[in-house]
């Protein structure tokens, strides 16, 4: 199955809506892009820091959450030192820096199914023009579909494999691709037969 | 939009999950691991068509954002957005409609090579038109600096456009579902 990227919690950071964390991460990245300057990011650095203390997560976490982005991080702030010089390269990279610490910090605060709820909630009162039920279902059933396509390709994989072609892509994907527009075909039909959507 | 393009949306976002612990393959040379995702993009729309195919990258992006780990090397959440290369992923969504748009246009003369054009557009011209000035933006670097950084993942984004070429086309014959675009305009569902 998949894991979110939750960490467990009970904070007022982890209780706060979701919609008004999205709300906040907005507000707050675009406060940062308008007011350039190293004072707001003083300021938002020690907001995000407020924040993790607040929703109890450790510095592990956090790492985690920037790791994937040091390595293009480092490449930025090389070519900003080369182009631009010292002061903007830290700026831009600290920017980041704070950016991704504040978005992660929504991530490992909300629950996925708490996403989902939320989002079907407000499919509620969204107006008649967007089709609430259409997305609700394209949202819940690709939520089951990611487990069942991974068992499809390790299974692809392994008759592959079998054949001696595990290391082309082409004969990998060509099997998955169809026989999930054929489980589509099927999941379709059962829905039909069953719903009145 | 009936049950059945919902479930291909849903399972094309599936798909591209998938993608994401598909092997990366590296390039020798150059030593940029290139991941499958963005093939994924392409087949999403050379597959299931313009607008299925770019509602199914909207609803893939989305799972992302709501902190589904389904990016390579498990990343996800809304921090992904802002990042760097934030703009490559919203273009997926584009590149997923543009390679329908075309190949759904050429679809009674389609071949590799016309399908592979269709790749290159979508995937590369219109994935780099934005993803470049975004990178370039967030980064303050100019768009020339940028664009010079990408270059490394060029020669993997050509053989992704081989190789979704080919895949386009053995579905085609083997499981169309596309309906070309002159013909749904003569029978007016």
């Amino acid at each position: 199955m998949i894991v979110d990227l939750y960490v467990f919690g009970n904070s007022p950071l982890h209780r706060i809506s979701p919609g008004y964390k999205i709300l906040a991460l907005v507000l707050f990245c675009t406060l940062l892009f308008v007011l350039s300057g190293w004072v707001p990011l003083a300021v938002g650095a020690i907001l995000v820091a407020i924040g993790y203390w607040l929703a109890g997560i450790g510095f592990s976490h956090a790492y985690r959450a920037i790791r994937p982005a040091l390595w293009i991080l480092a490449i930025i702030f090389i070519a900003q030192i080369i182009l631009a010089g010292l002061e903007l390269a830290a700026f831009v990279v600290v920017r980041f820096g704070i950016l991704i610490l504040a978005a992660s910090l929504i991530t490992m605060t909300t629950k996925t199914s708490e996403f989902v709820d939320g989002i079907q909630a407000g499919l509620k009162h969204a107006p008649s023009w967007v089709p609430a039920d259409h997305i609700a279902l394209a949202i819940s059933l690709a939520l089951r579909f990611i487990p069942l396509v991974r068992a499809t390709l390790d299974e692809v994989r392994m008759a592959q494999k079998a054949r001696g072609l595990d290391r082309s892509v082409k004969a990998l994907l060509v099997p998955l691709v169809v026989r999930t527009l054929k489980t589509g075909d099927e999941i379709a039909e059962a829905i039909q037969a069953r719903s009145p959507l | 939009m009936e049950t059945r393009d919902i479930v291909f949306i849903a399972l094309f976002a599936a798909i591209m999950a998938a993608l994401a612990v598909f092997p990366p393959i590296t390039l020798p040379v150059v030593g940029v691991p290139i991941t499958a995702q963005s093939l994924g993009a392409m087949l999403a729309g050379g597959v299931l068509g313009a607008t299925r195919g770019g509602l199914s990258m909207i609803l893939f992006l989305l799972l992302v954002a709501i902190g589904l780990p389904l990016l390579p090397g498990g990343r996800g959440g809304f921090g992904v957005f802002l990042g760097p290369t934030g703009g490559y992923l919203i273009g997926w969504i584009f590149t997923a409609f543009v390679v329908g748009f075309l190949v759904e246009r050429f679809w009674h003369q389609l071949n590799y090579l016309n399908a592979f054009l269709a790749s290159v557009v979508g995937g590369i011209v219109v994935l780099y038109a934005i993803g470049i000035p975004w990178s370039a933006f967030v980064a303050q670097i100019s768009v020339w600096a940028a664009f010079v950084g990408s270059l490394p993942f060029f020669v993997g984004d050509i053989i992704k456009c081989l190789i979704a070429a080919a895949v386009i086309v053995i579905v085609k014959k083997s499981y169309p579902i596309i309906t070309p675009r002159k013909r749904q305009a003569a029978t007016t569902e």
